[in-house]
Formats: structure tokens, C-alpha cells, sequence
């Protein structure tokens, strides 16, 4: 096939993907139906293997069609499904515009041993059992965190900027939401991948793609045996060189009349390139012989763009200031915290951990922020992965969203009914630290949230009251510990349980009938 | 004497009704002047009617919302929509109270009723979930929201005792006429919560007040100026353990009942003596009214108490 037609396709298709994927990050109004998440994400080629093969869910198939459409049709998968890749695009193209030479790039010799190295050891250690280099590469898991660290909070900002002029004309349609920044530590990860990405698709196409992605290798590897690819109609061909002009990975090498079919992502830019009609899509054609010629030697630092990576982190938005005062007294003993706390519907620390690629889609829509990247609270190998912070929000005990959207099965999809008894951590009380102990005043903030009252008040000096927990019917929801208002430790915290368990039903009793008249 | 008074009373309410009954249309009454049997009433109580009846009969003893809300006025009605539970489990105001609040706050000219509450759940699905959301545009009020810090605004409270300053939301400011429309319900802070505590909702910072004296702070705030013109206090089902939240629909106790009153002091001592209470044991009453916010001896006040 000639026809540019399968260029615009490509544009429209993966423009739609994009904004549709996007949306689901920057979604922070929660418009995007429960339902919608696991379609939308269906094909994306790590959550779904790995909800397949580590999460044993059999329906997450979506990745053997991807497997099946790379041997048939090449990397279509990396033009066309890929957010990162099709963000990249957008960038070089924003590229193209800013410098014209950086819209012109040429045949380079592929780095064939850092990619493989790269996807060795990414496969490796999965095998060893560690999700972790994963973790860190998965392009749609890197396309996740840029959208919900930082593309996210931007679209705040700009809610926040027409929500407070429309406010002033008595229009709530649109309204405030307080952005509050993650832990600086959190940032360094994202930012660092921002830069490395964002200089080399701004300035040299797919080069990431097919330098450092393990997707984009292995697909690559794969796609060395299909059906269908770019190909050069050599009669027709006058070695103009327009279509290596037009290659964003670089992997045409028109003197040869020879595409490197590893690095080819399907965009068919080359097809509208050439004005010879001498290069199309289609089956496959094996050719006599040709000796790929020495490339053209210009060795780019890769390097430069790898110190770029680790070259700090930005703290896009700043903390507000905030105007609570400061309670009475400080709150002198420490929460002694033996385990970080998994989300319900992950069953424990280490299905957990072993399955999260920190896509942080979670976080994002997490309705009351409880869910927050981790720094090293996982270890240093779960950076990124989030877990409950209590000091943050506290578990919504009528929502299970998150275990209703995550695409790699790390969380796993939870009824309410259980979900309300799924006891992810418990609550431990600190008397030292409560204001009912310290000051002798009331107050009970813990006990107000608690959903199954497993934080019940017990009588204390006078007429005051004091928070007991009733641990077989806590489900370590955080509420409580969220609600205390102590500083900087809290009087009530909650532990996690290593192993997620089943906590009692609260127990109810009959209510006496109301009263017949007015009692004054 | 009590049977003597409650024959009264009930002939009163009889009346009452009767009177309204008689109007017609309720729109008539609504839009109607002080009718001259409304006594000056310390506090109306009514039992036994669906929320939106009781509000009707109740306002009309008072003279009806006319004299509280005149036209053009902005209105902020402020209900408890502090949980993500659904209305039969009384965590939240009534919606069906809060509805006719505000159709009686137009019948009597308001050019905007506002409402809005500063949640402890995620506030959209308070608002959705509590059925007040969809209350509040069916009776063609407007639905504010109050989850981010930049809608309140800092006052002082100059003779507060622990809380001299705090953050309020900007329409406790800008309303001309403030209705509170709480709750009645278990508190495990506070044994009780009801209409000066619903108060912990139109501030920004509540985890100061619980960590500063909460009933001393609960007191101090109704010292400040912006206060309610009238409390509506919502005791038809009335969460009589486990709350404010809730465990079950078992902890609820169907009253059928409705307190009014301007004065909140007043109110919370009647709302207290509903739940088997003593006024006295709920710390914040007798602070309040030792600063003179309020009454709180029942047995000396104006009440009229109507029985449908």
C-alpha cells in the first residue's frame, strides 16, 4: 500500500488515544465512568501481560493482541496505542516547528546493545520476580506519571483560574481544588524521565523508543518477523533520500535502500515522503543481498541525554502556606509504624509490590488523595508505588475505585460489601498523644470518622471521653488517624497488615422506639 | 398541669393546621404576613409529621419565613451534609426539610439561596449521596461548593475565649440572611451535635477546634456576629449511638419531630432533651449560655409545642 491515507489514519487514531488516555489522568473531576477504565487501558502491553500473567487474570488478553498485531503488522502498536510514543510524536512535531532542521533526521546505527541490555535486565528481573525495572521503564507507566504529577496539577491551576472568575459572577459549575503537592522526592522520578524524553523526541524523533524502551525493543525484536512492513520499491527509487528525512526512528537507510525493521514504529511519514512512489506498506519481500552500508558515524552522545536524567527534580507547584495554628502542646511520642499500608483489594505488601508499575492512574483518581506515591516506605526498589497515606485522606468506606480501575491487577477488583471488611491495617492508639489525655479537653475527632466505630469513646476523667479502638472490627481505613488533630504525631495511627485480613461485621442492636411526645 | 398543657398545645397545633388547611393553597400562607396568633415563641417544636409538613406548620407559629427573609435578600442555608451516607441512615439533614427551607425562603422574594458544607467525606458524593444536591436545584437554590481553602475567609472573634480567629466560607460573609439547618444526632465527640456545631461546617480548620477545648471553641463561635437568623434543627430520624456517621440504619430513631427556634442555645438544650440528654452534660450549652449567647432552662422558655 502507497496510499498517505494510512499517515492520517495513524494521526487521527493515535490523537484520539492520546486525549482519550490523557483524560483519564487529568481527569480530576471524576467524570470518566468506572466502567471506561478497563476498555480504555485493555491494550496496553505491560499492565495487561502483567495482570495476565502475574495477576492471572484471564481476561487481560489484551497484550496477546498486541503480540498477535506486531508479528502480523510491525510496531503499530508504538504509533498507534502507546501514549509515551505518541506524546513523543507530538513533541517532535512541536520540535519540527520551533527549528526546521530538527524537523530532518537521518539514518543512524541503532544502539543495539543498550537496548538489548536494557530489555535483558528488565526481563531478568521480572523473572527473579521484582516488577521493579518495569516499574520504572514501562512506557505507559512513564506516561501516567507525567500526566498525574504534572500535567494534572497544571489543569488544576487553570480550573482553579477560570472556577475563580466564573465564582465571582455566581457560577459554581467549575469550581476550586486545592492542589497539594506531592513529597519533593516523588518528583525526581517523573522530571527526570520528562527531561530524558522530552529533549530526545524534541530534538531526535523515536530515539527513546529505540534506545532505552524494553517495550520498544521487544516488540521490535518481534516485529523482525512480520508480515506486513515498509519496504523499498527499489526500481522506482532514486535514492533522493527524502523518506530518511521524514524517519522519526532513524531507521531507514535509503543509500542501501534498507529499512531496519526493529526500529520502524509504523508511522508511515516515509510513505507521504516519497514522491517517487518507490516506498509502500505491505507483505513482505526478501531481497537477494544487500550489505547495510557503515552509517554515517556521528556518534551523539547518548550520555549527555543520561545525565540530563538524573540533573534534579522540579517542584512545579508550590506547598501552600498554611494557616493552621498550632495546637496547645506538640505531641511527643512517634508513630511507630512497622508496616507501609497497601490498598484494599491488594491483598498484602508483597502481591502488591510485585505487580505495581506505579502508573499512579490510582492516585490520580483517588477521591480523597489517600493513595500517594511512595518514596522509600516500600523499600528504594518500590519507589513510585503508592500506598495509603493517612495523613493525606483517609479510605472512603463506600468507594472502591481504585480497585475498579487499576490496569495491572495489583489491585483487584473488590465488592463494597467485602471491601468494608477488608482490614488493610490497624488502628494504634497513642494516649500520650490525645488532646482528651494532655489537655483534658474533648475531643474525639478520631471516633467522629470512624465508619464501623471501631474507634469507640469510653469515659475518662470527669466528664470528658476517651478514644479505645476495638481491633476485630477496625479495617484500617485511616480515618481516625487522618481526623487527629495532633502535631506533629498523631495520637491514633494505623499499621499495615503485611497480609491483608478479614475484620468482624459491627455488631448492631435493636433501636428502642422513639418517644411519643416532647420530652421539655 | 401537663396533660392541661399538652391538650392546649395540641389544640394549638389543631388550630394551627386547621387555619393553614383553610388557606387553600400553601402558597398563599407562604407569601402571607405574621398571622396574628404567632406568639412570640422562644422555640416551636412539632412531631409527628413528614419533615417538609412540619417545617410548614412549624415557620407559620413563627410567622412564617417572611420574617426572616425579605425580598431580593441572598439566603445561605446550611445543612449537615458531612457524610457519604444516604438519607435513611440520618447522618445528614433531611433533603426533603432542606427543599422546603428553600421554596419557603422564594415565596418570600429570596433573589438566591445558597447552599453548601464544608464535608468530612469527599465532599461531591456528601453532596450527591445525601440526596441534598439534587434537593437543592429541584427547589431552584444553588449549590456551593466548599472544598478548597481559598473560599473562606479569616474573621476575628474578639471576645472568644480559645478561638478569637478562624476561617469562614466567603457566603457566611455575603448572605444577608443565614438559616441553620442541622441534624440531630449521637456525636462521640460531643455526645450530641445539633445546631451551634453545625457551625464546624462553615469553617475552614475544624482540627483546631478539637485540639484547642472543642466545646469551648464550639461556644466562642456563636459569639460571632454573622450568626444564624434561625436554626431549623431536623430530629425526624435521629442517630441515636454510633454517631455522627452511623454504623447502621439500626442506630436510627424515628422521631418525626422538628425543633425551630432564633435562639441556638435554646434549641441545642430542647434537641439534647430528645435524645435523653441533660443540656447540662453536653459541655458547649451551658459554656454558651454562661457567655449570654443563649437560654437553656426549657422550663422557663416560650415553647410551642405542636403535635400533627
Amino acid at each position: 500500500m502507497r496510499s498517505v491515507v494510512l499517515r492520517h489514519i495513524r494521526i487521527v487514531f493515535s490523537f484520539i488515544v492520546l486525549l482519550l488516555l490523557s483524560f483519564l489522568f487529568i481527569d480530576f473531576r471524576g467524570m470518566v465512568p468506572e466502567k471506561a477504565f478497563g476498555p480504555l487501558l485493555y491494550l496496553q502491553f505491560i499492565p495487561s501481560m502483567l495482570k495476565f500473567v502475574i495477576a492471572g487474570v484471564a481476561t487481560a488478553t489484551g497484550f496477546v493482541i498486541i503480540l498477535i498485531l506486531t508479528v502480523l503488522s510491525g510496531r503499530t502498536y508504538c504509533s498507534f496505542l502507546c501514549p509515551l510514543g505518541i506524546l513523543q510524536d507530538v513533541i517532535s512535531r512541536t520540535g519540527g516547528f520551533v527549528k526546521r532542521r530538527f524537523r530532518k533526521y537521518a539514518y543512524k546505527k541503532p544502539y543495539t546493545i543498550l537496548r538489548y541490555f536494557i530489555l535483558a535486565l528488565t526481563a531478568g528481573i521480572l523473572l527473579i520476580g521484582g516488577v521493579y525495572v518495569l516499574t520504572i521503564l514501562d512506557p505507559y507507566s512513564i506516561f501516567g506519571r507525567l500526566m498525574t504529577y504534572f500535567v494534572k496539577p497544571a489543569a488544576i491551576f487553570l480550573n482553579n483560574q477560570v472556577a475563580g472568575i466564573l465564582g465571582k459572577f455566581d457560577i459554581y459549575t467549575l469550581y476550586k481544588i486545592d492542589i497539594k503537592p506531592f513529597e519533593l522526592a516523588v518528583y525526581a522520578v517523573p522530571a527526570a524521565f520528562l527531561m530524558l524524553i522530552g529533549f530526545l523526541s524534541f530534538r531526535y524523533g523515536r530515539l527513546y523508543c529505540n534506545t532505552v524502551c524494553p517495550v520498544g525493543t521487544f516488540l521490535g525484536f518481534l516485529s523482525k518477523i512480520s508480515l506486513f512492513r515498509i519496504r523499498f520499491d527499489e526500481e522506482n527509487c532514486n535514492r533522493c533520500g527524502r523518506c530518511a528525512m521524514s524517519c522519526k526512528s532513524s531507521c531507514i537507510d535509503f543509500l542501501n535502500k534498507h529499512v531496519d525493521i526493529s526500529r520502524c514504529v509504523n508511522c508511515f511519514n516515509c510513505l507521504e515522503a516519497c514522491h517517487e512512489k518507490a516506498m509502500s506498506y505491505g507483505v513482505v519481500r526478501f531481497r537477494s543481498s544487500v550489505e547495510p552500508a557503515k552509517p554515517d558515524a556521528s556518534r551523539r552522545s547518548f550520555i549527555a541525554g543520561s545525565l540530563l536524567m538524573i540533573a534534579g527534580s522540579s517542584h512545579i507547584i508550590r506547598a501552600q502556606n498554611s494557616t493552621t495554628p498550632v495546637p496547645t502542646k506538640d505531641s511527643t511520642v512517634k508513630e511507630d509504624r512497622l508496616y507501609p499500608v497497601s490498598p484494599p483489594g491488594s491483598a498484602g505488601l508483597s502481591a502488591y509490590t510485585s505487580r505495581c508499575t506505579a502508573c499512579s492512574l490510582c492516585v490520580s483518581a483517588c477521591p480523597t488523595s489517600v493513595l500517594q506515591p511512595s518514596v522509600s516506605e516500600f523499600g528504594f526498589a518500590g519507589i513510585m508505588q503508592p500506598r495509603m497515606d493517612f495523613h493525606r485522606g483517609f479510605c472512603n468506606y463506600e468507594c472502591t475505585l481504585c480497585t475498579d480501575i487499576c490496569p495491572t491487577g495489583a489491585i483487584m477488583p473488590l465488592m463494597l460489601e467485602a471491601k468494608k471488611l477488608t482490614r488493610i491495617g490497624k488502628a494504634v492508639f497513642i494516649k500520650d498523644n490525645c488532646i482528651v489525655a494532655t489537655e483534658k479537653t474533648a475531643c474525639g475527632a478520631c471516633s467522629e470518622h470512624c465508619p464501623t466505630k471501631a474507634c469507640a469513646m469510653i469515659p475518662y476523667e470527669g466528664n470528658l471521653l476517651i478514644p479505645e479502638v476495638i481491633d476485630d472490627i477496625c479495617i484500617g481505613c485511616g480515618a481516625c488517624e487522618h481526623a487527629c488533630p495532633t502535631k506533629p504525631y498523631k495520637a491514633i495511627f494505623v499499621d499495615g497488615n503485611p497480609l491483608h485480613e478479614v475484620a468482624k461485621k459491627p455488631e448492631t442492636k435493636k433501636m428502642e422506639a422513639a418517644p411519643a411526645d416532647f420530652p421539655f | 398541669m401537663k396533660r392541661r398543657h399538652f391538650l392546649r398545645s395540641s389544640l394549638g397545633a389543631g388550630l394551627a393546621a386547621g387555619t393553614f388547611m383553610s388557606l387553600g393553597s400553601y402558597e398563599k400562607v407562604l407569601a402571607g404576613k405574621p398571622l396574628p396568633q404567632g406568639a412570640n415563641y422562644d422555640l416551636v417544636a412539632v412531631m409527628g409529621g413528614e419533615p417538609a409538613a412540619m417545617f410548614d406548620i412549624g415557620i407559620q407559629a413563627l410567622g412564617g419565613i417572611g420574617s426572616f427573609v425579605s425580598k431580593g435578600q441572598k439566603v445561605l442555608v446550611k445543612p449537615n451534609i458531612g457524610w457519604d451516607v444516604l438519607p435513611e441512615k440520618g447522618a445528614n439533614t433531611n433533603p426533603a426539610l432542606v427543599k422546603r427551607v428553600i421554596e419557603h425562603c422564594f415565596k418570600a422574594g429570596a433573589k438566591e439561596v445558597y447552599v453548601f458544607d464544608n464535608t468530612c467525606d469527599n465532599w461531591i458524593k456528601c453532596y450527591e449521596n445525601s440526596g441534598i444536591q439534587r434537593a437543592v436545584k429541584d427547589a431552584g437554590g444553588k449549590m456551593v461548593p466548599g472544598n478548597s481553602e481559598s473560599y473562606y475567609q479569616e474573621i476575628t472573634i474578639p471576645n472568644g475565649k480559645k478561638l478569637t480567629t478562624t476561617k469562614v466560607h466567603q457566603l457566611v460573609l455575603e448572605s444577608d440572611v443565614f438559616i441553620n439547618v442541622p441534624i440531630l444526632k449521637h456525636h462521640s465527640s460531643t455526645r450530641m451535635t445539633a445546631a451551634m456545631k453545625n457551625m464546624m461546617g462553615v469553617v475552614w480548620d475544624r482540627g483546631y477546634w478539637h485540639a484547642n477545648n472543642l466545646h469551648q471553641c464550639i461556644a466562642d463561635y456563636a459569639l460571632y456576629s454573622k450568626k444564624p437568623q434561625l436554626n431549623i434543627i431536623d430530629a425526624y430520624n435521629v442517630m441515636m449511638r454510633n454517631g455522627p456517621r452511623g454504623v447502621s440504619k439500626e442506630d436510627i430513631s424515628n422521631m418525626k419531630s422538628l425543633i425551630i427556634s432564633t435562639d441556638w442555645v435554646a434549641a441545642d438544650a430542647a434537641a439534647a432533651k430528645m435524645m435523653n440528654l441533660d443540656p447540662q452534660q453536653i459541655d458547649y450549652i451551658p459554656i454558651a449560655a454562661g457567655m449570654g449567647i443563649g437560654k437553656m432552662d426549657l422550663s422557663t422558655m416560650n415553647i410551642h409545642r405542636i403535635k400533627m
